[in-house]
């Protein structure tokens, strides 16, 4: 096995590579989606789906069914080729966007060669985040433009222009970590992040280094909560508001398409937050013997939730939850054993701290979502060219002031 | 490796075909984007040549380019605004009014 | 003697042609708009095989995404139309275009001849701090300039695609 994947490293090694983690993307949207419903729910006091499977767990299997039996309604006088061409390039541009993100540290090997964690490891990976971002407005515009219909067409102009205005804010307040790590390589990124303040203080992004990031943190949140057209920014695509926005005039599997694209930025944009300004897949404890038990949260925490999954699933209502959650529970307690295991155990320490980290940020924006109010149109442009963007250049300058005094 | 004259082959068909749409396209906006057709194949001319001679000022001027093109994309879609505005008309011919 | 990298420029190149002769022949300018940006990815793409990373990524950012979205939302907000179908004359059809692209074709052609000699170069990969260092200590003084020149023509189209107010 290893010569052939010797002789043939795109065949053995990427293209598996790109496999697992188109599935593992799809399944996580899939059930990000069952995530958002719940925590929405349980913020407003209701339970949320419930009855479609144990825990509501196969509500996303149900939905995705739906969108494929659903007839497929096209307008009479839209223009065909933008038409199917929006939805097509929305989600193919944010499932691409995965291809660039390191999940933990460079140099594992497999069969013998040595592999990024990730699928690649570009030059200019943040670069090329940014790029596909900038082309992600097109698959809205086109969307609006296409139905050849007054709200779609409103609602498309309104969240393009949206788009690239909080493009120039999100760009900008990155450019902190970019003059402190001095590379657009996102494994260099998190590797500059390494080391301890004191001891026991991480160096992340966003509270150590010569400049502490906070306000860059706070200012790409905010903005790339705008750029992904979520609440509270979601005015063009909100149920109340121009009926549907530009996704008005798309039926069953087209409209899956936009929503799947839209759960697929937000999980890049989690995926680039831990990266940027909480130090990617680095542990927040630090790695001298003495902390040596920290080795083993992933497996105590897996195994943990197994047994409390376990537990919970015997006395289950439904005769269904009673086989699938214990079953459920299982699996993850002997992942939790697999995860403690001396070969596993340091390589599921990077992936464990940057899966948590990302499903934190995951959890924000559900929140954040849960929580405040719309924004108005005017509102928002204003907060976004009169606000953000000044502050992201005042960020700016003030990192490189602090560099370069801190560096003479 | 490419050899460059193939880039420099490619960069003239793009700019020869951008020079065609210049002159047979009625509608102004496709004329316009026939300019930024144009500079394009001369950036790739310039990034080919960066590359040959080995030096980055190729690379540089590229930058140079876009951003001036830039430029000349935001006034001149304001200007195309303002005479959709007042000759409510987007054909090259019929802004003709200073023909005899 | 096709090596990979000879059958990706001619893939990008084939693209790239394409594009740039859909822009001709379609009628809607939004179709053409979309060709355009088709054209754009692929010289990016281009240029990514000649090593010049951070031009690619930028003509992707700024070309690609912000430049033709200014188009489309022009396109889009003056609604418009088709072209209607210029009445070639018989002469023009049958023998202007196929002279056209026969000139063409000859001006490539004798480029190819005359540029030739001048080999081919490997493409190494361009650090973006090598090309920062030349952009702001022998540039400096043009790329201030280039702000001013996008300051201008910011305020230039604001003034010009004002309403005006009717008194």
């Amino acid at each position: 096995m290893n010569e052939l994947a010797a002789q043939h490293p795109l065949l053995t090694i990427v293209l598996p590579k790109v496999v697992i983690l188109l599935f593992v993307l799809l399944t996580a949207l899939a059930y990000l989606t069952w995530f958002e419903r719940k925590v929405v729910a349980h913020i407003q006091a209701r339970w949320g789906p419930y009855r479609v499977g144990p825990h509501g767990l196969l509500q996303p299997l149900a939905d995705g069914v739906k969108f494929l039996f659903k007839e497929d309604v096209t307008p009479a006088a839209a223009d065909k080729f933008a038409y199917f061409l929006a939805p097509f390039l929305a989600l193919s541009l944010a499932i691409t966007s995965i291809a660039v993100i390191p999940f933990g540290p460079s140099g594992i090997t497999i069969f013998g060669q040595p592999t990024p964690t990730g699928i690649t490891n570009l030059n200019i990976g943040l670069l090329i985040l940014f790029a596909i971002t900038s082309m992600g407005v097109y698959g809205v515009a086109l969307a609006g433009w296409s139905s050849n219909s007054k709200y779609p067409l409103l609602g498309g102009l309104r969240s393009s222009a949206q788009m690239i205005s909080y493009e120039l804010a999100l760009t900008m307040s990155v450019v902190g970590v970019i003059l402190m790590a001095g590379t657009f390589n996102l494994s260099e990124i998190v590797g500059s992040q390494q080391g301890f303040h004191w001891g026991f203080i991480p160096r992340w992004n966003v509270i150590g280094g010569p400049a502490p990031q906070i306000l860059g943190f706070l200012l790409f949140f905010t903005s790339a909560v705008a750029e992904t057209n979520r609440a509270p920014f979601d005015l063009a695509e909100a149920e109340s508001e121009l009926v549907a926005g530009f996704h008005t005039e798309y039926a069953s599997f087209k409209f899956a398409m936009f929503f799947m694209a839209e759960y697929a930025s937000m999980i890049t944009v989690s995926c680039l937050a831990t990266i940027l300004f909480f130090g990617g897949w680095l542990s927040p404890f630090p790695q001298t013997p003495l902390f040596a038990w920290t080795h083993f949260i992933p497996a105590a925490a897996f195994a943990l939730s197994g047994l409390a999954l376990i537990i919970h699933g015997v006395r289950y209502l439904t005769v269904f939850g009673r086989i699938v959650l214990p079953v459920l529970g299982i699996a993850l307690c002997s992942l939790g054993i697999l995860c403690g295991q001396p070969g596993v155990i340091d390589f599921i320490q990077g992936p464990f701290w940057f899966l948590l980290k990302v499903a934190v940020f995951l959890f924000i924006y559900v929140w954040v979502r849960g929580t405040l109010p719309r924004f108005r149109y005017d509102q928002l442009m204003n907060f976004g060219w009169k606000l953000l963007l000044p502050l992201s250049i005042l960020n700016v300058v003030i990192t490189s002031l602090l560099i370069v005094l801190t560096q003479r | 490796m490419v050899p460059t004259s193939y880039y420099l082959v490619l960069s003239a068909v793009l700019f020869g075909l951008g020079v065609i749409a210049f002159i047979f396209k009625r509608n102004i906006l496709t004329v316009f984007m026939s300019i930024e057709l144009m500079l394009n194949a001369v950036n790739l001319a310039f990034v080919s040549f960066s590359r040959l001679l080995g030096q980055l000022q190729g690379q540089v001027f590229v930058f140079f380019v876009i951003v001036v093109a830039a430029a000349e994309a935001a006034v001149g879609l304001a200007i195309i605004i303002l005479i959709h505005r007042n000759r409510k008309t987007l054909d090259v011919e019929n802004v003709d009014s200073l023909k005899d | 003697m096709i090596t990979p990298q000879i059958a990706i420029f001619l893939v990008l190149a084939a693209v790239t042609v394409a594009g740039a002769v859909s822009l001709i022949v379609q009628r809607h300018p939004i179709h053409s708009a979309l060709s355009l940006i088709v054209v754009m990815v692929a010289l990016a793409g281009l240029y990514l095989l000649q090593g010049a990373e951070f031009v690619a990524a930028v003509q992707i950012i700024v070309y690609a995404g912000a430049i033709m979205v200014l188009f489309i939302f022009v396109i889009m907000l003056l609604n418009a139309g088709e072209e209607e179908r210029s009445n070639l004359s018989r002469m023009a059809r049958f023998v202007g275009v196929p002279l056209g692209v026969v000139f063409l074709a000859e001006v490539a052609f004798w480029i190819g001849r005359a540029t030739s000699h001048l080999g081919s170069a490997p493409p190494e990969a361009v650090s973006t701090r090598d090309l920062s260092t030349l952009l702001f200590r022998e540039y400096v003084f043009p790329f201030e300039l280039t702000s001013f020149l996008i300051l201008i023509a910011l305020l230039g189209a604001l003034v010009l695609a004002r309403r005006e107010e009717s008194d």
